[in-house]
């Protein structure tokens, strides 16, 4: 139906200094105080971080979809080339939807529960591909049927209470990709759910993403989840990518202490019973006063064995450290040889 | 544990409509006051059919006849039947509750959904107002509209109908701000949906459930309202058999007639009590929290 704009050479997701806060004056909270991230066409990005560190305030930046108090404060989104800050209410409302969707965390609770399932994944349809209401409908019974949903021509006609949260998923899943998004973002789809049923809908997500040639980026707190899907992950700490590179080279030497502290406090297959899982001392920092230096180095441990005074006075950018493998750090290069 | 099994559909796909009539038929209470609703709509439609005498005949010579086989809830003080009075009485308390439901309502909830969708400018200005309305009690508001339109049936109910105005306004703003706050709004507004749509085809069914619980709860008030008014001689004029107007008359007999004010108060009140009961149930069914 609708013409993929010319592809632009280079990324497909551009940011670039992305700041977004909430409130103003003095009590204003940084929540994303700087993002650079790229996003490849069909790449899976994995996005992690604990609780509080902006994984969530991110994706909904990128969509444009932070709302008051909250307001993105400076820096650039370009998506395929094009100026997302930039558009006007109807520009953003054709973009969002065609080229780009997002699912949440509880699928229940974004389902309207006072329509039918197949009226809210024909809806778009209807609304952005003008189809008829019939095309529409059969569009949606279609897509009900490829995320996995049994019976779709019934459960069509079902209202959200009556699903399962694992089904819900699949219909959010159906709903994002009813206008084939070039990207999709997934703010922690899996958290929400029942363990047996986790895999299976990242599983869904993955095929589905990869088979339209759809970009991914998963935000997630669980590192299993980004081992199991990532192409790339990026670390993400007090609103700061703090460590960028390929899923590998994160996930076996990561270079950052506070990558290697998550992967620590991580539980792995095969670990041997006896080993302790070991927690990052401290807690997050108060992200409505920022620190001088890096946010991560009062609960460094690498910071104060090597007692680098420069860590508490001055911010580290984010610089390659390898081919593709960025890292915000000034206790760098002795470390990334030793895994965890 | 295989997929299959967690998410066995327990279900089978039963229009909403037909489920909730289902589940209304289960509740004792919306029966109840469907049945009584369901009476005062047969009486009103079949009044002349129904009644065995004139309502507005005169018959000096059996005035205050206590109720009896010829008069089954006995005459008032110039010889009327009480019965096909009461009878007549239900197509002025009907009216009275479709006229005042459809201003305040229509109105009301206009103003609400502006309010609650709009900016924060219109939605301080049109609060403001509102909280004006109401900073003047209900009856002292409906007075000053009579006393402006004069007394009738007509101003009678557009004063109660005005009056409303607040309630159904107040209701369907704090339930758009509550519902504009769902994550499934924030899910339509990243799928693509302008802010218009998202008020009409998203927001406003939603608000439809807790309006119509309110509609029969405001209704019969109002209702009660104006039948309040005609007792005190600013609503409905005698001789028509509105039952508030029927009270004035026969209270001066209280005492030597009881049946003469009995008849229309227990009309008034079972009907009064049945839309409540009815709205009972509503909320009960409609309500997902319960």
């Amino acid at each position: 139906m609708t013409m993929p704009s010319p592809r632009h050479d280079g990324p497909l997701l551009d940011i670039r200094d992305l700041r977004t806060q909430f409130g103003s004056g003095p009590g204003t909270v940084n929540a994303v105080q700087g993002v650079d991230l790229r996003i490849a066409p069909g790449e899976i990005v994995g996005l992690v971080g604990e609780s509080g560190s902006g994984k969530s305030v991110l994706a909904l930046s990128i969509m444009r979809l932070i709302q008051k108090p909250g307001r993105i404060a400076g820096g650039e989104i370009l998506f395929d080339g094009r100026d997302v800050l930039a558009m006007s209410a109807r520009d953003l409302g054709r973009w969002r939807g065609r080229d780009i969707g997002i699912i949440f965390q509880q699928p229940q609770g974004c389902l309207n529960p006072v329509r039918r399932i197949g009226w809210q994944v024909a809806e778009p349809l209807r609304q952005q591909e003008r189809l008829s209401r019939k095309g529409a409908w059969d569009g949606a019974v279609a897509l009900l049927r490829s995320v996995g949903i049994p019976a779709p021509e019934e459960k069509a006609l079902a209202y959200p209470h009556q699903l399962s949260g694992g089904q819900a998923q699949r219909v959010m899943i159906a709903i994002a990709l009813a206008l084939r998004p070039r990207l999709l973002i997934a703010d922690e789809p899996t958290t929400a759910l029942d363990v047996t049923i986790q895999a299976q809908i990242l599983e869904l997500l993955r095929d589905s993403c990869r088979h339209a040639g759809t970009s991914l980026l998963l935000v997630t707190h669980d590192l299993g989840v980004v081992a199991r899907l990532a192409d790339r992950v990026a670390v993400m700490y007090a609103g700061r990518i703090v460590e960028d590179g390929p899923v590998a080279t994160i996930l076996d030497h990561p270079a950052h202490p506070y990558a290697r502290g998550l992967l620590r406090a991580a539980p792995r297959l095969g670990q041997s019973g006896g080993e302790r899982l070991q927690d990052i001392p401290g807690g997050i920092p108060d992200l409505s006063r920022p620190a001088a230096g890096c946010a991560f180095a009062p609960r460094c441990g690498r910071r104060a064995s090597l007692a680098l005074a420069r860590c508490l006075e001055e911010m580290p950018p984010l610089d390659p450290v390898a081919r593709d493998h960025r890292l915000r750090c000034w206790a760098t290069p002795d470390a990334t040889g030793d895994g965890p | 544990m295989s997929e299959a099994v967690l998410e066995e559909p327990i279900f089978r796909a039963v229009p909403r409509w037909r489920q909730l009539l289902r589940r209304l038929l289960r509740n004792p209470s919306a029966v109840a006051g469907g049945a009584v609703l369901l009476i005062l709509i047969l009486l009103a439609a079949f009044a002349p059919l129904i009644a065995p005498y004139d309502p507005f005949k005169i018959s000096p010579a059996q005035r205050l006849t206590p109720p009896g086989a010829l008069h089954w809830l006995g005459t008032d003080e110039v010889g009327r039947d009480l019965l096909s009075r009461i009878i007549y009485g239900t197509r002025y308390f009907l009216l009275i509750c479709a006229v005042t439901a459809s201003i305040s309502a229509s109105i009301g909830t206009v103003l609400g959904l502006v309010a609650g969708a709009g900016s924060s400018l219109t939605d301080g200005i049109i609060m403001r107002m509102i909280d004006i309305l109401l900073a003047f009690p209900y009856i002292l508001m409906v007075l000053v509209v009579v006393a402006i339109l004069g007394p009738s049936l007509w101003t009678g109910m557009a004063a109660v109908g005005i009056a409303g105005i607040p309630g159904y306004a107040r209701l369907v703003r704090s339930t758009v701000l509550t519902v504009k706050a769902e994550d499934y709004v924030v899910s339509v507004r990243a799928l693509g949906a302008s802010e218009a749509e998202i008020l009409f085809r998203t927001v406003l069914p939603n608000v439809l459930s807790p309006l119509i619980v309110y509609l029969s709860f405001a209704t019969p008030l109002a209702a009660l309202l104006a039948s309040a008014l005609s007792f005190a001689g600013l609503g409905t004029q005698p001789p028509a058999p509105e039952w508030g107007a029927m009270l004035v008359n026969s209270r001066t007999f209280l005492f030597s007639a009881w049946w003469a004010v009995a008849a229309p108060g227990t009309a008034l009140f079972i009907s009064i009590f049945g839309m409540n009961i009815l709205g009972n149930g509503l909320r009960d069914v409609l309500d997902p929290r319960s």
